[in-house]
C-alpha cells in the first residue's frame, strides 16, 4: 500500500515535471528569448594583484595609506565608511598622535549637540570616533546625488564578486557608450556608461578624473591607475581589517593540525596492527 | 558481558608487545589534542573581555570654569561618574588638618590634587566597598559627616579630600588619571 | 541492548567506582562511545562522518552561544552588530568566520552521512529509527541554518526570509494569515529577526536532543557495515574505544584541516557577497540564492511551471507555486518512507549491482540539481532542473520499489569475519 501510494505520487510528481519541461522547451525552440544587453555588453572585472593576495599576503601599508588619501580626498565627498573608527588608522602605520591629526582634520565634523544649550551641533574628530558621513541621512544623500544614494564602502570589496578587482575596474572603466548599445540602455541624464557596473549605466561620475588629483605623501605618482589601484586596496582593508591576523592564525592552526592528524594516523594503525579489516 | 578469557587476553597483547613505544603515540597524540585544546580556549576566553571600541573610548575634556567654590559636578567617563570639586579655602584647610597617620588610607590632598590647584578634587564617584555612587556632588545632598561624600548604601563618609573616614569603605576614592590642559579645561584620562 | 560479549564497565579509580554506584553516567558513556560498545570492524572511512556531525554540532553550538553575546537582535543593530564583532571583540572575526562556515561544514559531512546511509542500506531493518530520527535531524538542521542565515540582517537575510516564509502563502486559505503569523508581520522585520534569533538559539539544543535518541535508537541493533550482513560473533566486532576513537581522531584530523583552510584562507567562499549589504526592504537583490546546501532544494521548488489544471476547462487544482511547495518538502518527506519503499533484503550497495547504478545517478542527479538551484532561473536551467527533480521523485518513489522486487543481487558473505579475513567465521573465531 505504502509503495502504491508512493508509486503514484511519484508519477504525479515526475508527471508534472516532465510536462513542465516539455511546455518549457516548446516555449524555448517557439520563442527564443534574446540575449539581455547585459550578458552581451557587461565586462567581468580586469585582473589586478595586490600584495595582500594568497594566503602569505599582507598589506602594503604604504598602499593603504596612499588609498586613504585617495578615500579622504575623493571617495568621501560621497561615500561614507562607517564601520571603520579613526583609531583603526593605528593599522596603517600612523602614530597615535597622527590619528589624532587626522581626526580632528577630517572634513566632515562629527555630529553632536551644543551642551550649552542641546542644539545639534558637530565637533572634531577624536581617534573613537566612527568616521562620520557626509551626509546627515539617506534622504539628504539622495538629494545631493540626483536621487542615487551613495552606498557605503566599508564593506564594498566584500559586498561583490572578486571586490577589490570590481572596485578598480569600476574606477578605471568608463568608457565612451559604444555605438551598437541599444537605444533604450544608453544612459540616460545624470548616468554614466561603464562595463563593469551590473546595469552598466552608472549614476556615479567618473570620481577619478585625471593624474596628481592627490599629492601622495610618499612621492608615488598619481595616475589614474595608481589612485584606483591604492584605494581598492584601502577598500580591502576596511572590509578585511584583520585578514593579517586570520592568515597567521590559520598557518599556526594548520601546522598544528597536520601533526595532530599525523600523531591520530599513527596512534590509529598501532591500535588496529593486530586487527584485519 | 566481558569475558574473563578477553580480559586476558588483552592483558597478554599488552604485555607481549613493548609496551613504551606504543603507548607513546598515544599518549603525544592525547596530549597533542590537549594543547590545541588549551589553545582554542584562549580565544574563546578572551572574547569576552574589553572589545577595542570599548578600550579605545577617548579621554574626556571638562570645561570647570562654571563650578563656582564649594560646587561640584558629575560627569561621566568609561560608563563611570567621576566628581570634580572645586574646594573652598575653608575644606582644604579642613583636609589639611587632618593627621595623615590617623587615616585608613593615608594621603595628603597635595597628594590627590595637581599642584597649585589643590581646591580642584577630581575623584571617582564609585565607592570603594562596593561601587555604588556616592552622595555630596549635586547641590543639596548629604555630604557626610566630614563634609565630603556619603554612601548612601552602607554608610561610608568621605572628607574633603575623598578620603574615607567612616564606615566600611577600605579605601579613599580613585583619583584618576588627569591634567589641567589649560586653567579651566581638565583633561580626564 | 548490547552483544553478550560486549565489556563490561570496570572502574578504574575508586572515585569513578563511588560515582558509578549513585549515577551510572560513566558506564553510560563506556556503554555508548567506550569500550563497551562492540562495532563491526569492517567499517570504512564512510562510517566517520556520523562522529564528525557531532563534532560539527558542536562547534556551532560553542561559537554560536559567543556570538550571541555579542549579537543584537535588532533590525537597525544586527548588521552593525555582527561587524562589530568582526573588528572590535577580541578575535571576534575568528568566532564569527569559525560559525559561519561550521555551518557549511555542518552540512557537508551530514550531507555524506545521510549518501553512506543510502548506499548502505542503512535504513533498512531493525535500523529504520535511527533513519527517521536521521530525517528529523535533517530538517530540524534546514530550519536552524535559515533562521540563522537571516541574522546579520544583510540583503541575503532579508529577502532569504521574504522568499522562504512565501512558501506558505501558497498554502491555499490559511497561507497568508500563516504568513503573517510566522513572520509577525506583512514583511519581515523586528518581530521575525527577534523570534529567529530565539529559535536559532533554542533549535540547536533540541538537535542535540534529537542526537542523543539516534544515538540510543543506533545502540539497539548496533552499527551495521558495509557488507550489510548482521554482526553474528565477536570476532565480527571490535570495541569502539581504543578502535574507532582512534580511528575518529584520525578523520578529525582530517575534516578540520578542510574547515581551517577555509575558515582561515577563503572565509566568504561559501557565502554570498550581498549579505554584506544592509538589508534594504526597498530593493532586491538581482539574484537572490539560498545558501549551497539548500540548492537543490530551491531547485526543486523553482522547477513546476505548469499549473495542475484540468485541460481545456482552465480550471486549475494546484497551481504552479504550490506544487513547487509540496514537491520541496516533499522531496524530503519522502525520506521518512524509505524504509518501506525499498524492500530488498540485501543492505548494502556492494552487492547490489543494479541499485548501485541508480545510486549513482541519484548523486550526480542531485549535483545537477545543486548546480540549477544556483544559477538563475532561465533555460536551459529550469529545463534541466525539471528533468533533475523528474529523477529525483522517480528514483525513490518509483525506481526503487521495482528494483527491489527485480534486482538480482550478489551473493552476500556468510559474516563480516569471513568478509575481513577471507576464512569462515568457525575457523576464523578459534
Amino acid at each position: 500500500m505504502v509503495r502504491l501510494i508512493a508509486g503514484l505520487v511519484g508519477l504525479f510528481f515526475s508527471g508534472m515535471l516532465l510536462i513542465s519541461f516539455v511546455t518549457g522547451a516548446y516555449t524555448a525552440v517557439t520563442e527564443p528569448v534574446a540575449p539581455t544587453v547585459e550578458s552581451q555588453f557587461h565586462k567581468h572585472p580586469k585582473k589586478v594583484s595586490f600584495k595582500h593576495d594568497g594566503p602569505f599576503g599582507s598589506y602594503d601599508k604604504a598602499q593603504l595609506q596612499r588609498g586613504l588619501k585617495v578615500y579622504a580626498e575623493v571617495c568621501s565627498a560621497c561615500h561614507s565608511l562607517n564601520q571603520v573608527a579613526f583609531r583603526n588608522f593605528e593599522d596603517l602605520g600612523y602614530s597615535e598622535d597622527e590619528v589624532k591629526a587626522i581626526a580632528k582634520g577630517w572634513k566632515t565634523e562629527v555630529p553632536s549637540i551644543n551642551p550649552e544649550t542641546g542644539e545639534p551641533a558637530t565637533r572634531p574628530g577624536l581617534p573613537s570616533d566612527k568616521i562620520p558621513s557626509p551626509y546627515a541621512n539617506e534622504t539628504a544623500a539622495r538629494a545631493a546625488n540626483n536621487n542615487a544614494l551613495p552606498p557605503d564602502l566599508s564593506l564594498m570589496t566584500k559586498a561583490r564578486h572578486n571586490g577589490p578587482a570590481y572596485v578598480y575596474s569600476l574606477l578605471t572603466g568608463y568608457q565612451a557608450v559604444p555605438a551598437n548599445l541599444p537605444k533604450e540602455s544608453r544612459p540616460g541624464t545624470g548616468l554614466h556608461y561603464n562595463p563593469y557596473f551590473a546595469n552598466l549605466n552608472l549614476a556615479m561620475a567618473p570620481p577619478l578624473t585625471g593624474d596628481d588629483q592627490v599629492t601622495f605623501d610618499d612621492g608615488t605618482k598619481a595616475t589614474k591607475d595608481q589612485m584606483a589601484t591604492d584605494v581598492a586596496a584601502f577598500l580591502t582593508w576596511t572590509a578585511e581589517p584583520k585578514m593579517e591576523a586570520r592568515k597567521t592564525a590559520g598557518w599556526a592552526s594548520l601546522i598544528f593540525l597536520i601533526i595532530f592528524t599525523a600523531l591520530c594516523y599513527l596512534s590509529y594503525r598501532t591500535i588496529w596492527a593486530d586487527k584485519k579489516h | 558481558m566481558a569475558t574473563v578469557e578477553q580480559a586476558e587476553s588483552m592483558t597478554e597483547t599488552v604485555a607481549e608487545d613493548g609496551v613504551r613505544r606504543r603507548d607513546f603515540i598515544h599518549i603525544a597524540a592525547v596530549s597533542w589534542a590537549g594543547v590545541g585544546a588549551a589553545a582554542v580556549a584562549l580565544p574563546l576566553l578572551n572574547q569576552m573581555g574589553a572589545s577595542a571600541d570599548v578600550r579605545a573610548l577617548a579621554s574626556i575634556e571638562v570645561d570647570v570654569a562654571a563650578i563656582e567654590p564649594g560646587q561640584a559636578i558629575k560627569t561621566s567617563w568609561r560608563k563611570q561618574p567621576v566628581f570634580i570639586r572645586n574646594l573652598t579655602p575653608a575644606e582644604v584647610a579642613d583636609a589639611n588638618k587632618v593627621a595623615v597617620g590617623t587615616l585608613r588610607d593615608p594621603q595628603t590632598l597635595a597628594e590627590r590634587t595637581k599642584p597649585g590647584k589643590e581646591n580642584w578634587l577630581v575623584t571617582m564617584g564609585v565607592c570603594t566597598h562596593l561601587g555604588c555612587v556616592p552622595l555630596g556632588a549635586a547641590a543639596g545632598e548629604v555630604k557626610g559627616e566630614f563634609g565630603g561624600y556619603f554612601c548612601p548604601c552602607h554608610g561610608s563618609h568621605y572628607d574633603t579630600a575623598g578620603r574615607i573616614r567612616k564606615g566600611p569603605a577600605p579605601l579613599n576614592l580613585q583619583v584618576p588619571e588627569f591634567a589641567f590642559i589649560s586653567d579651566t579645561v581638565v583633561k580626564i584620562g | 541492548m548490547s552483544f553478550p560479549w560486549a565489556n563490561e564497565y570496570k572502574p578504574q579509580h575508586p572515585v569513578m567506582q563511588w560515582v558509578d554506584e549513585r549515577l551510572p553516567l560513566p558506564r553510560f558513556v563506556y556503554n555508548a562511545i567506550g569500550g563497551g560498545y562492540p562495532v563491526p570492524r569492517n567499517l570504512n572511512y564512510w562510517w566517520n562522518f556520523g562522529v564528525l556531525s557531532g563534532v560539527a554540532l558542536m562547534i556551532q553550538i560553542i561559537t554560536g552561544i559567543i556570538l550571541a553575546m555579542h549579537y543584537y537582535a535588532s533590525i537597525d543593530g544586527a548588521f552593525n552588530s555582527v561587524e562589530h564583532i568582526m573588528r572590535d571583540v577580541n578575535g571576534g572575526w575568528f568566532i564569527r568566520y569559525a560559525h559561519m562556515n561550521g555551518a557549511s561544514f555542518f552540512f557537508i559531512v551530514v550531507y555524506i552521512h545521510i549518501f553512506r546511509g543510502l548506499f548502505y542500506g542503512s535504513y533498512k531493518a531493525p535500523r529504520e529509527m535511527v533513519w527517521l530520527l536521521g530525517v528529523v535531524i535533517f530538517l530540524l538542521m534546514m530550519a536552524t541554518g535559515f533562521m540563522g542565515y537571516v541574522l546579520p540582517w544583510g540583503q541575503m537575510s532579508f529577502w532569504g526570509a521574504q522568499v522562504i516564509t512565501g512558501f506558505f502563502s501558497a498554502i491555499p486559505v490559511v497561507g497568508e494569515p500563516l504568513r503573517q503569523w510566522l513572520l509577525g508581520g506583512f514583511a519581515p522585520d523586528q518581530a521575525a529577526l527577534n523570534r529567529f534569533f530565539s529559535l536559532h538559539y533554542l533549535l540547536p539544543f533540541v538537535i542535540l536532543g534529537a542526537i542523543i535518541l539516534h544515538v540510543w535508537a543506533l545502540h539497539i541493533p548496533g552499527s551495521s557495515n558495509p557488507t550489510g550482513v548482521a554482526v553474528k560473533a565477536e570476532s565480527d566486532t571490535v570495541p569502539f574505544h581504543p578502535y574507532y576513537t582512534a580511528k575518529d581522531g584520525f578523520g578529525l584530523g582530517l575534516f578540520l584541516i578542510a574547515f581551517v583552510l577555509v575558515t582561515f584562507f577563503a572565509p566568504n567562499m561559501l557565502g554570498h557577497p550581498d549579505n554584506y549589504i544592509p538589508a534594504n526592504p526597498m530593493s532586491t537583490p538581482a539574484h537572490i540564492v539560498p545558501e549551497w546546501y539548500y540548492w537543490p532544494f530551491y531547485a526543486i521548488l523553482r522547477a513546476f511551471t505548469v499549473d495542475f489544471a484540468i485541460p481545456f476547462t482552465g480550471i486549475v487544482i494546484i497551481p504552479a507555486k504550490l506544487m513547487g511547495v509540496l514537491a520541496m518538502f516533499g522531496s524530503i518527506l519522502l525520506l521518512f518512507f524509505l524504509p518501506w519503499l525499498d524492500t530488498s533484503p540485501v543492505r548494502s550497495g556492494k552487492y547490489r549491482p543494479l541499485f548501485r547504478k541508480f545510486f549513482y545517478v541519484l548523486v550526480f542527479n542531485i549535483g545537477v540539481l545543486g548546480f540549477c538551484g544556483v544559477m538563475p532561473a532561465e533555460e536551459p536551467y529550469v529545463m534541466l532542473s525539471q528533468l533533475a527533480a523528474a529523477y529525483y521523485f522517480a528514483h525513490f518513489l518509483i525506481i526503487l520499489p521495482i528494483v527491489s522486487r527485480i534486482e538480482k543481487t550478489a551473493p552476500l558473505p556468510n559474516s563480516i569475519t569471513e568478509a575481513v579475513t577471507g576464512k569462515p567465521l568457525e575457523t576464523a573465531a578459534a
